[in-house]
């Protein structure tokens, strides 16, 4: 049902000289109509999306990222747009290279993008530009890396106070069975 | 200082030390049944355990029949510190500052397996046990321990305290902010 | 002690005409909450600047149970996973568990048999009034309604009772699976549900006399927190505090997923935006989730639990020990993991605080390459502050309260 909007999206930022601005359209599992956009007309594409009147786009459920490790670009940030009048959700797509990993911010378009960004930067390293308070949100500061990275151990744990010795055979309580009485 | 009367069989010991010690356990065995009935708690809440933290101190599980009912907010105010879910590295020194905090003498409740070992989240992010942080006197396993459980363990802990000495005054020194814990 | 002071010091203090003339002290004081504050449900801290009694300004920190939710799933099985989904909303982990194995069929292209998608309603709408009450209760805790709290657990208990026979945990359910659920309602189940439910109608209109006409309570949460509805869909609110807001938006009827479109319900539609009225919200769903459930034990007919694709789902243990297709089926799901096709997905439903929505990214191995979690109550924690702005400190606690922050799905 979305696919109005994604081939207006095709149709609209269709640029022969740098590339075209949303590309590779294709209709999701369930549903929701996918497609690529990239990085530097994001902001474009997203006030559209929200503005026009067409559209409505007016909340940004979820935003993510993904590392495809070993791929070339490396990171992709994932959009998940809803219109509540139109009742249509469709997925931006955004790829980035590992060394050059940033990305406008959309926080000036929908308010609730805040954390999301904060949690891509947090768990993946992915900066954003013109972000009102780029900050980690789950880990501490003193936290080095970005633990959601497929290339982070999973037990790489960095202790913020010094760790005890543990009692190698604690006592037992009586079990159920062995319950006297 | 020993005298040929040591040596004599069958003696019935009325030394002054052997008085004094026998006072000193009735002492600790009264105030160990005061201590253990009168468990002020401060529920360190942090995760689902929690939840089933709720149905033990509402109406239906009613933690006051075992005289450790009132939580309080103010480790100052409390001597069970009940560790109820999962501890993660961001929260490790909180906990560490709240145990100190918590006047002598304390004892500590690893209330699920998180508390206890960490549970299954072995990873990047979660304590694997708060006893690596804080000394534990009691673990009640389960994911989450199901309050009768809990119960239990809390029966064990008055058990452990009514065998513990006590004294009026600990001859210890104040615990300084910021020191490596004890061990008890 | 520099000249200068001791200069001044020599100097005779003229003194004021009146003490009454003397200036107000007129600094900001900053207030720290948390992270162990009984307020703060134990895993957010707020730094809140205060201009006398208002908030000027409020940060949120939290992170104080992250607890790797997402590392850890993408190093387990798809049907490992299932555990933890339990652990992000601990009060309703069925509806958790629902979504996901949702999500993971979307991406399979999986049809579920009915009696599983009933039972599936059933107990979702169950875990709905379970959060609900808890909800209720806490809010009614923190302004100083114990009545309240006891009885919203005792509500809670019942229902809990009703799930343990179910599915053999209270809170952690584990109960779908990819592609059914685990296990059917025991014998007789249905009939002593619909009893037990009758009690906790009864529970819940008591709170509800409790609190909707008590002076105390209206008078701390009417025109609290206030967000009007353009606010709330542009800070990404959902489920019932985005209703209370006034926009009739609920994913049960925009999306239909299992039964939910064979069902007569209603969506309740606050006007106020108010803390209030995202009370009044949760008890008029208690009421809907009431009426679903006893429709779905109308409608339910017997039937099959689970899919019968072996690609998918676990054998009867009859077929395991005597052929040997049940055998492989069995060695590959247990050893390797559901193969679950290359692509992603976004699934989404409605949880008791909004849209739960799992992104998955398979690679077609047997574990999950991503899943993202969009837990309910994320956008509307952060946006505290925006609420916050200009109320009062004491506001702060039912505002807090009532849009429900869970620590497990917000801070994974
Ligand atoms: S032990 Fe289980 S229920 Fe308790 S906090 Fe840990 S994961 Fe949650």
């Amino acid at each position: 049902m979305s696919k109005v909007v994604i081939d207006a999206l095709v149709e609209r930022f269709k640029d022969p000289v740098q590339g075209d601005g949303v590309t590779g359209a294709y209709e999701g599992a369930g549903g929701d109509d996918c497609a690529f956009v990239k990085r530097e007309r994001l902001v474009e594409v997203c006030r559209f999306l929200r503005d026009d009147a067409e559209m409505q786009f007016n909340m940004a459920p979820y935003i993510t990222a993904v590392d495809y490790l070993g791929q070339e670009p490396r990171f992709e940030v994932v959009y998940n747009l809803l219109s509540t009048t139109r009742n249509w959700r469709i997925r931006l797509r955004v790829k980035v290279a590992e060394q050059d990993a940033v990305l406008p911010s959309v926080c000036g378009i929908w308010r609730g993008a805040n954390w999301f960004e904060r949690y891509c930067f947090d768990m993946y390293g992915i900066h954003f530009t013109d972000h009102p308070d780029h900050r980690r949100l789950y880990m501490y500061d003193e936290f080095v890396g970005h633990p959601l990275r497929k290339d982070y151990p999973l037990r790489g744990r960095q202790p913020l106070v010094t760790e005890l010795e543990v009692p190698a055979e604690p006592f037992r309580g009586p079990g159920p069975a062995e319950r006297g009485e | 200082m020993s005298t040929e009367l040591d040596a004599i069989p069958g003696i019935i010991p009325t030394r002054r030390d052997d008085a004094i010690g026998a006072l000193e356990k009735m002492v600790s065995k009264g105030l160990g049944w005061a201590r253990k009935y009168s468990l002020f708690q401060y529920p360190f809440v942090t995760a689902c355990c929690g939840m089933e933290y709720m149905t033990l101190a509402a109406a239906r599980y009613d933690l006051d029949r075992f005289g450790a009912a009132l939580p309080r907010f103010s480790p100052r105010q409390a001597d069970l510190l009940m560790v109820v879910g999962t501890v993660n590295c961001k929260q490790a020194p909180i906990l560490r500052r709240v145990w100190e905090t918590i006047s002598e003498p304390k004892w500590v409740v690893a209330f699920g397996v998180c508390a206890s070992s960490g549970g299954f989240y072995d990873n990047y992010a979660t304590v694997q046990g708060i006893d690596r942080i804080i000394p534990v006197d009691v673990y009640v396993p389960g994911c989450p321990p199901r309050p009768e459980q809990v119960l239990d363990g809390i029966m064990m802990l008055q058990a452990k305290i009514q065998g513990q000495h006590h004294q009026f005054t600990e001859g210890k020194p104040l615990p300084v902010l910021g020191q490596a814990p004890r061990q008890r | 002690m520099s000249t200068e002071v001791k200069e001044a010091l020599k100097q005779p203090v003229a003194p004021r005409s009146s003490e009454l003339d003397a200036p107000l002290q007129s600094k900001r004081m900053l207030v720290n909450l948390g992270p162990s504050h009984p307020a703060m449900h134990g895993t957010a801290r707020a730094v809140v600047e205060l201009e006398g009694e208002n908030i000027a300004s409020c940060k949120l920190d939290i992170g104080f149970l992250h607890r790797g939710f997402e590392k850890s799933c993408e190093n387990v099985t798809w049907t490992q996973c299932f555990p933890y989904t339990d652990r992000l909303n601990y009060v309703s982990s069925i509806m958790n568990n629902v979504g996901f194995a949702l999500a993971v069929e979307k991406l399979c292209k999986l049809e579920v048999p009915e009696r599983a998608q009933y039972l599936r309603t059933i107990t979702s709408e169950i875990h709905r009034i379970c959060d609900h009450l808890t909800l209720v209760g806490a809010l009614g805790l923190e302004l100083g309604a114990m009545t309240v709290f006891l009885y919203a657990i005792e509500g809670r208990d019942l229902l809990w009772d009703r799930l343990t026979e179910l599915c053999g945990a209270r809170l952690t359910s584990n109960y779908a699976r990819i592609g059914g659920v685990s296990r059917d309602a025991p014998e007789g189940w249905l009939e002593k549900t619909s009893a037990t439910l009758d009690r906790v109608v009864l529970l819940r209109d008591e709170i509800d006399a409790l609190l909707t006409r008590n002076r105390i309570f209206v008078d701390r949460t009417r025109k609290v927190g206030t967000v009007s509805r353009a606010d709330a869909l542009d800070l990404g609110f959902t489920g019932p505090c985005l209703r209370a807001s006034g926009e009739p938006y609920d994913l049960r009827k925009a999306a239909p997923y299992l039964v939910y479109d064979r069902l007569d319900f209603d969506i309740p539609v606050g006007s106020n935006g108010d803390t209030f009225d995202r009370y009044l919200m949760r008890i008029e769903e208690m009421k809907q989730s009431d009426k679903m459930i006893r429709q779905c034990f109308r409608d339910m007919a017997p039937g099959e639990l689970v899919v019968r694709d072996f690609r998918y789902v676990l054998p009867p243990k009859p077929e395991v020990y005597g052929t040997i297709e049940g055998v492989m089926a069995h060695f590959k799901l247990i050893m390797e993991g559901i193969q679950v096709p290359a692509g992603e997905a976004y699934g989404y439903t409605e949880a008791a605080n909004g849209e739960l929505g799992f992104y998955l990214v398979s690679d077609g191995s047997g574990r999950p390459y991503k899943l993202g979690l969009r837990a309910p109550g994320w956008p509307m924690l952060a946006a505290l502050p925006v609420i916050l702005q200009g109320a009062l400190l004491s506001d702060l606690v039912p505002v807090f309260d009532s849009i429900n922050m869970i620590g497990g799905e917000v801070e994974q």
